[in-house]
């Protein structure tokens, strides 16, 4: 069920859209901001309040890969992988992150601190490699720095 | 003639370059170097929304087309298409269907490019500026910025930009001297490649699983919710207002070639100062290399760049002096694409690269057409293939095939032959790295750690 202020917030997304399909992403994303992730009850209560199937919802939470449909960390990293990091040497930063904390990409510390991701590229490829801790992009990130950047999300 | 010239087809394409008379940086000269943004107040006083003064003065939409065509824009998102002549296929007049829609495609998720989050954080207003512009000239009332879900500081500044231009009535108002108004919003997406597909983006911005579309019908006579819509590049709408403001010489003068205007060209890789730098159209590879990023770090050897994104084909020493435009690729060699390179050093085992940007593909296909859905991740396997040493000449030979497989046409988008361009020019460039993996039984340079293995 959706609450009073989380329906408030979600009709003010909808504001900007000629039709309430059109803010499935919204909707998706700031049901995931305050809830952590897109549970299937989540789906359900997306789905009715845009008045779509299920399936429908899924079909767009599905997608994306700042949508999350298995439960996450409190916080996410997201390691960007793709060309201009791989050269700089990110495999080196995610070989610091599973030694260190213990986990590989897809996995979550087991004090549900934190997860780790793979994501496409962040649009950084100058100060690579980049990661991205929950909204905050980080350059030029070296297995040790890893630590205390890692260090600073609770 | 270039030293080291290998391709005989090709003439030195020097004949046609012409110094630019103008070495202004319209789009990047006022970007604070601290990365700070630049807010209104700092925006209007360095000449910003002048541009629509222009159009109270009695400039109509389409006097503001054919500036654009005579400018000679062509888009900045990697396909250059003519953006004139793009928009003459939105209908006009009184008779036209109402609303039109103007959608900014800020969804750079291109491996390599970073250009439109530069201009994005440091002058979000160029944006909107642009945006009403080109809304202006298409009498679209509408707007939307279709930003990739990553780019966290760019929603932020773009969110204030749009508010403050809002309260200044820049948006929402008619414009002074005109009857017209626009208004603007901003979308942030969650991520994934296709989205920058302007068919799937429309897909996206509708709510809907975010595929391609069939096309024709074309998005510039029916697109997002079945209304005439242009979808635009973001460093390309950043062009509209100064094309406005200086006229079309002022904007040729700008180039060193036919194609008019500056271009943001990024370089990333093992290169001293890997960076961006606004120059004007045509400059060459070699100077970005070398004056601009400083050559290749000390002890590393170039072996050739992809000149803008991962969907554009390898360059190699000999095609260094080429003016990077849309128009002076011969066809054989490649595309522009988003004039952000990556430059690929003897350190780095061409077969790896190619498997990530691959990998990259295989991933971020959409699924929905088979031979992208299937044959991506079989190109993935057979590159592994290499990588660990089990691959044969059989492979070789198939790894060929696909490059025909996946040519434009057999697919129902542009992803998976662009996928093509990197591993078809790889495959003639580097032959024999590839027959080395072969004759050597592991990867010559496999005392790298493996790549991530996303999709094993």
């Amino acid at each position: 069920m959706l609450s009073d202020t989380e329906r408030r917030e979600l009709e003010d997304a909808l504001k900007q859209y000629p039709d309430k399909r059109s803010g499935t992403i919204d909707v998706l994303l700031i049901l995931q901001r305050r809830r952590g992730w897109i549970s299937d009850d989540s789906l359900l209560d997306i789905a009715q309040f845009l008045e779509m199937t299920c399936e429908d919802v899924d079909s767009v939470a599905t997608f994306y890969n700042l949508i999350f449909r298995k439960p996450v960390g409190r916080h996410v990293a997201f390691l960007c992988d793709s060309i201009s990091c791989w050269i700089r040497g990110c495999d080196q930063v995610r070989e610091q992150l599973k030694k260190h904390y213990d986990i590989d990409l897809g996995q979550t510390t087991r004090d549900g601190r934190l997860t780790v991701l793979p994501i496409a590229c962040l649009g950084h490829c100058e100060r690579a490699p980049a990661m991205m801790i929950d909204q905050d992009v980080y350059g030029e990130v070296t297995p040790e720095k890893v630590e205390s950047i890692v260090e600073k999300y609770k | 003639m270039a030293k080291g010239w290998r391709w005989g087809s090709l003439r030195p394409p020097t004949s046609n370059l012409k110094p630019a008379s103008n070495m202004e940086r319209p789009l990047t000269q006022y970007i604070h170097p601290d990365g700070t943004p630049r807010l209104l107040r700092e925006y209007v006083q360095n000449s910003g929304y002048r541009s629509l003064q222009r159009l109270a003065a009695g400039m109509a939409p389409k006097d503001v087309q054919r500036l654009v065509v005579e400018a000679g824009l062509r888009g900045r998102g990697g396909g250059g298409f003519p953006t004139g002549n793009k928009w003459s296929f939105v209908p006009m007049g009184p008779d036209a269907p109402k609303p039109k829609y103007i959608v900014a495609n800020a969804d750079e998720m291109e491996p390599g490019t970073f250009k439109d989050r530069i201009l994005m954080e440091g002058d979000p207003h160029g944006l909107v500026e642009g945006m009403i512009m080109a809304g202006y000239a298409l009498d679209a009332e509408v707007g939307y910025i279709f930003l990739r879900g990553e780019y966290h500081l760019s929603a932020q500044r773009l969110t204030r930009a749009i508010a403050d231009a809002y309260a200044a009535g820049y948006l929402g108002k008619p414009l002074p001297g005109t009857t017209f108004r626009f208004d603007l919003h901003l979308h942030s997406s969650a991520g994934r490649y296709i989205c920058g597909e302007e068919t799937a983006l429309i897909n996206a911005l509708e709510g809907k699983r975010a595929t391609p579309r069939a096309k024709p019908p074309y998005p510039q006579t029916v697109g997002l919710w079945g209304q005439p819509t242009i979808v635009q590049n973001v460093e390309t709408l950043y062009n509209l207002p100064h094309i406005v403001n200086h006229d079309s010489a002022w904007y040729h003068s700008l180039s060193r070639t036919q194609d008019g205007g500056t271009k943001i060209y990024g370089v990333s890789g093992r290169v001293t100062r890997p960076g961006w730098w606004e120059l004007p159209l045509g400059t060459t590879a070699r100077e970005l290399l070398e004056q601009h990023a400083g050559g290749m770090l000390q002890g590393v050897r170039f072996r050739g760049v992809l000149p803008g994104g991962i969907s554009t084909a390898f360059l190699i020493e000999g095609h260094l002096d080429l003016p990077l435009d849309f128009s002076s690729f011969p066809a054989q060699v490649g595309r522009l694409g988003t004039g952000t390179m990556i430059v690929l050093d003897d350190h780095t085992c061409p077969v790896g690269f190619v498997l990530n940007l691959e990998r990259f593909f295989a991933r971020e296909s959409c699924g929905w057409c088979t031979p992208c859905r299937e044959g991506l991740p079989w190109v993935v396997r057979l590159l592994q293939s290499f990588e660990e040493g089990c691959a044969t000449n059989d492979d070789l030979a198939l790894l060929d095939m696909h490059t025909k497989w996946f040519a434009p046409g057999h697919t129902f988008c542009g992803l998976a032959p662009g996928a093509m361009a990197p591993l078809q020019s790889a495959l003639h460039y580097f032959h024999d790295d590839f027959e080395r993996h072969i004759s050597l039984g592991r990867c010559p340079w496999s005392n790298k750690p493996a790549q991530l293995r996303v999709l094993a």
